[in-house]
């Protein structure tokens, strides 16, 4: 049980299924299968990007410019929409904007040897900046329906959402490139000691332009099905799910320093942040109470580790 | 004049694995410069650690002006008077000198217990003034050169009112005219009556400065003489000591064709004019002191950083290598000098650190855990590296063994030039000789092997040609029959006469 306890992946279920006894007792529409899988699409979009967020802080970097790529890569399409291109050019567009976002945090950071914090820190700036410069304070509407089914959809013949059935898909592929290739282990590697990395070999440049433009292809990803969801396209969509997915990254067991981490860490949190969540949503708590929750339990994922340690410590010396 | 300031009796500290110090004597007049020689590793730092209350002895007595003392840390020995001024420098590079120099000492105006920036500046002028130094107290450190730095640290010593001044190669860095400037501070600073201890590889520095040598060896006393009294070679040889010992077999294996050639390599500020050759089975052995640019350009071959000039050529063929992925590529290997840092990924496991340089070979990019094991278990075998499993953290090795699983990566990519830079630094005998036998079997499957060391016996134990480098050049060749301790180090310390010695 204690060895149990020392993996992160495993306090993260317990937690899961402390919140599901507790919210299914406190309400009798939280254990309903179809309420429970429609209110993942407000996890999916930030899940989307923290597959391979989880990659970028396991290699010891860090990306705080996805959720100002997703605001301007939306307003590229929203543009080009308007201008008549039709939605699906518009979508593809907006992919490739949003994977020229990343490009450009990689370039910066392995080019001019910026850290990675510093780098997109500027460019969360920037590409916000150019969010409101495109659009102004103008919305703009009228995307066709066939675009909303994208986002707001159910896969065909059930009644699981598409968002949710795309953030799986993600999850198992980054999660098997994380754990099986050797892609994944270079990632580790390099979050442990660059240094060493380079000294053997490994094309480190490259790997991080790799992760920074995947990162930007699937801010550009989550951008669309936000719109799709959404109906419509603003500058200041998205505002703060940088730090949401970070969040989310770290509470699933990922080290801020690098080096450590598991991808079924990081779906368990964003479950966990899920559910809570909707729990909450359903016994009318104010959304604002939901920011305390998530980092309550991001102190007790980080303490109980270190807890279980000093109790088995004592334990020791009376043994 | 001749009081003794500092005794040190006895002295002996060991490390795990290593006696570092070994029945050591030491003492220090007031009033003279005290030169301390010897190879590296000979135990003049520790000693000068042990002084400092660095580290602590395990057996002997240190007086100070005949009182038994003993220094716990850094501080009980600042507090008795005793300043250092070590290798690598402490300085704080943002701060202002005056708050280099009174750093952990401020002044302070009685009342509040705030800063005394006038008086600080003012002392620090003062100080400047009586070492010749025309420098603004309020000026930053980053804004001096080294050995402006070096002067800074002395005014700090002398700022606490040190009576022994323990220097650890002072002028490594300086040149000629720089140093010859300290050398009139030390001077000056011996007649005001402070004891000066004074470590240098330069032994013509230790002839020109000092009033006494004491010489170390593998960690024992070797001997104290008056600089008078004594001649640089009977130094050399007394820090050479012993005539070469079979420590090291040598397989005489068959030289082939020519693997490697480098042709007037430069990089600025690290070396120039490099070129030699290596041949298949051969051992290449780059002699030289700290510093002297032969780590710097094992780097730059192995495309860590960019040559400024110079080309290489493999088999005969130019090649540009522009990244160490290249140079794995062309067969080049390099085992670095650090390998904690540059080395291994200290948190991962054997197999993780042996596989992690032929990622890239496995079928389809896919991790195989078995083949993982499988290589990995050869080489643990082939090595006899000491360890519960392949799923043995690196950072959970000893020195030696983790050595051993640097090589083994190294071997896994199977080099056709393979460069080690200090292989058996910090590792013990055993490992030692393990290593030194596994580099022969490799020099006989026909590998070129270039070996970097700062120990004279291994270099001409296991070579078969040596080079010797001196302030980034090649000072000297020997072939393996014609090297001794003496000529090398002649040349590595820059004596002219050795190039006529040599070839």
């Amino acid at each position: 049980m204690r060895k149990l306890l020392r993996h992160w992946e495993f306090i993260l279920l317990i937690l899961l299924v402390g919140v599901f006894i507790l919210m299914s007792n406190l309400s009798p529409y939280f254990l309903n299968l179809r309420n429970l899988l429609d209110s993942t699409v407000h996890f999916t979009e930030k899940g989307v990007i923290a597959v391979c967020m989880a990659f970028i802080i396991i290699s010891g970097n860090m990306d705080l410019s996805v959720a100002s790529n997703m605001a301007m890569s939306a307003a590229v399409m929203g543009i080009a929409f308007r201008s008549g291109i039709g939605i699906w050019p518009s979508a593809l567009l907006c992919l490739l904007v949003g994977m020229a976002g990343g490009l450009f945090n990689g370039l910066i950071i392995t080019r001019v040897k910026l850290p990675a914090m510093v780098a997109t820190l500027a460019t969360f700036s920037l590409y916000r900046g150019i969010a409101y410069v495109l659009l102004g304070n103008q919305a703009i509407t009228g995307y066709p329906y066939e675009f909303a089914t994208l986002g707001q959809g159910y896969f065909p013949g059930t009644n699981i959402p598409n968002q949710f059935v795309i953030f799986i898909a993600l999850a198992v592929i980054f999660g098997f490139i994380l754990h099986k290739t050797t892609f994944g282990r270079s990632v580790y590697a390099i979050g442990n000691n660059e240094d060493a990395c380079r000294y053997s070999g490994l094309p480190v440049d490259r790997i991080k332009v790799i992760l920074f433009t995947v990162n930007g292809l699937l801010a550009g990803l989550a951008a669309v099905l936000l719109t799709s969801r959404i109906y419509s396209t603003r500058p200041n969509i998205a505002l703060n799910y940088e730090l949401e997915i970070i969040t989310a990254v770290v509470l699933g067991g990922v080290s801020i320093k690098g080096g450590r981490g598991s991808m079924i860490g990081v779906v368990l949190a964003l479950f966990l942040i899920g559910a809570s969540r909707f729990g909450m949503s359903l016994l009318n708590i104010p959304g604002q109470m939901m920011t305390v929750v998530i980092g309550l339990m991001l102190i007790i994922a980080i303490l109980l580790p270190q807890l279980l340690d000093r109790l088995s410590g004592k334990q020791g010396k009376t043994a | 004049m001749s009081r003794k300031l500092l005794e040190l009796r006895g002295i002996s500290k060991r490390f795990p694995g290593v006696v570092a110090l070994d029945n050591v004597e030491f003492d220090l007049k007031a009033g003279e410069i005290h030169a301390l020689v010897g190879e590296n590793g000979a135990g003049k730092s520790t000693l000068l650690k042990i002084t400092t209350g660095v580290h602590q002895l395990d057996e002997g007595s240190i007086f100070l002006g005949g009182e038994p003392v003993t220094f716990n840390n850094p501080l009980d020995a600042k507090k008795a008077g005793i300043a250092a001024i070590y290798q690598e420098h402490t300085c704080f590079p943002q701060l202002s000198i005056s708050e280099n120099v009174f750093m952990g000492h401020p002044l302070v105006s009685n009342r509040l217990q705030r800063i005394d920036w006038k008086g600080m500046h003012q002392r620090t002028k003062q100080l400047l003034q009586e070492l010749e130094i025309n420098l603004d107290p309020k000026t930053t450190m980053n804004m001096l050169n080294v050995a402006e730095r070096q002067l800074v640290e002395i005014a700090k010593a002398l700022s606490l009112d040190s009576k022994i001044l323990l220097m650890d190669e002072p002028t490594s860095s300086l040149t000629i005219q720089e140093a010859e400037r300290l050398f009139a501070v030390i001077r000056r600073l011996r007649d005001d009556g402070v004891a000066i201890v004074f470590i240098s590889h330069r032994l013509d520095e230790v002839f020109e400065l000092s009033d006494r040598i004491t010489v170390l060896r593998d960690g024992k006393y070797i001997g104290t003489k008056d600089t008078k009294e004594i001649t640089t070679q009977e130094v050399i040889r007394w820090m050479v000591g012993r005539s070469m010992d079979e420590l090291y077999p040598k397989k005489d294996v068959p030289i082939g064709g020519e693997l490697l050639e480098v042709k007037n390599l430069a990089r600025h500020g690290e070396f120039r004019e490099i070129s030699f050759t290596v041949r298949e089975g051969e051992i290449l052995g780059i002699a030289g002191l700290v510093g002297a640019g032969r780590t710097e350009m094992a780097r730059a071959i192995f495309g860590i950083t960019p040559l400024d000039q110079g080309e290489i050529w493999l088999n005969g063929e130019r090649t540009k290598i522009k990244s160490p992925r290249d140079a794995l590529r062309h067969g080049i290997a390099y085992l670095p000098e650090d390998r904690q840092d540059h080395g291994l990924v200290l948190a991962m496991d054997i197999s993780q650190n042996t596989t992690i340089s032929i990622l890239d070979r496995f079928k389809y990019r896919l991790l195989n855990k078995d083949q993982e094991t499988e290589i990995t278990e050869k080489y643990i075998e082939l090595l006899s590296i000491r360890t519960s499993g392949c799923t043995q953290l690196a950072r959970n090795l000893s020195g030696g063994n983790q050595q051993k699983v640097v090589l083994a990566k190294w071997m896994a990519t199977e080099p056709r030039i393979l460069i080690l830079d200090e292989p058996t630094k910090g590792i013990d005998v055993q490992a030692k000789a393990a290593v030194h036998t596994l580099i022969g079997e490799l020099a006989e499957q026909g590998l070129g092997i270039i070996i970097i060391s700062s120990e004279l016996p291994e270099v001409i134990g296991i070579s078969d040609r040596i080079l010797v480098m001196h302030e980034g050049r090649i000072a000297a060749e020997f072939k393996r029959d014609q090297a001794t301790q003496e000529g090398i180090l002649q040349a590595a310390i820059g004596r002219s006469g050795a190039e006529a010695d040599a070839v």
